[in-house]
């Protein structure tokens, strides 16, 4: 399956957008990613292994969360999307003129 | 570092500040960076403010938005190469939130004061990070 990559992890994917691989399972796609690129290991999981809140992972168009997390299964036809989260705000004080 | 964007696309992504007033609005920048670091804006694509609970001082982009612009994206070549929204009521500088939720090192991020329902001034920041700590530099915006 197709495995797209963020802008900003390209760095560690030799430049890639996209990296072709087979698998089973989100878990097996992940492993074999940083098996592959072993700095995106850092970039993806917290040092106790846990995939970083700020990463979102879906298959086609599904959150991972909302199906069987990392034990998802996978189709080759499949394409996994890595997506880190946008967000931001305010201070509560606002300028009034 | 320096963001390139056509006029119709700069006034584009201020008018959604202005449209979405007194609420911030968000979206993403498509387009493509040379070997130098240089970002060219090519396409500017809105998106909805997911956080409907506090829309006038948080915005977040739906991440299954985002998984499809990035889709479309790779299909047309381009890349996700920033970010925009609007600060509703205040300049246009990131706050300790923008910086603490930013996660995309190398893109820019575009902010608009919108004061009384006017766009004000813009700025872009480029996102950069080192080890395990991140900061916005500031970038300038060239408008073509």
């Amino acid at each position: 399956m197709k495995v797209l990559i963020p802008t900003p992890l390209r760095q560690y994917t030799g430049k890639q957008s996209t990296v072709e691989l087979d698998a089973g399972s989100v878990d097996e796609v992940l492993r074999e990613l940083t098996t592959q690129y072993p700095e995106l290991r850092k970039q993806l999981f917290t040092a106790e292994g846990e995939l970083r809140k700020f990463v979102n992972v879906y298959v086609n168009d599904e959150d991972i969360r909302y199906l069987e997390r990392e034990r998802t299964t996978v189709k080759p036809t499949d394409t996994i999307s890595i997506i880190p989260s946008v967000a931001g705000g305010l201070p509560s004080r606002r300028l009034e003129f | 570092m320096a963001l390139h964007i056509a006029k119709p696309d700069f006034e584009e992504l201020r008018q959604h500040g202005e449209e979405t007033y007194p609420h911030e609005c968000c979206g993403v920048l498509l387009g493509q960076v040379d070997e130098a670091g240089v970002k060219r804006v090519r396409d500017v694509v809105r998106c909805g403010n997911q956080r409907t609970d506090s829309p006038h001082n948080r915005y977040v982009i739906d991440p299954r938005e985002l998984v499809g612009i990035q889709r479309r994206a790779h299909e047309r070549e381009l890349d996700i190469i920033g970010f925009y929204h609007s600060h509703p009521q205040h300049p246009a500088r990131w706050s300790a939130t923008d910086l603490e939720e930013a996660h995309w090192p190398g893109c820019s991020y575009v902010i608009t004061s919108v004061m009384n329902g006017v766009a004000t001034q813009t700025n872009s920041f480029d996102l950069v990070a080192e080890g395990e700590s991140k900061s916005f530099q500031d970038e300038q915006i060239h408008v073509e």
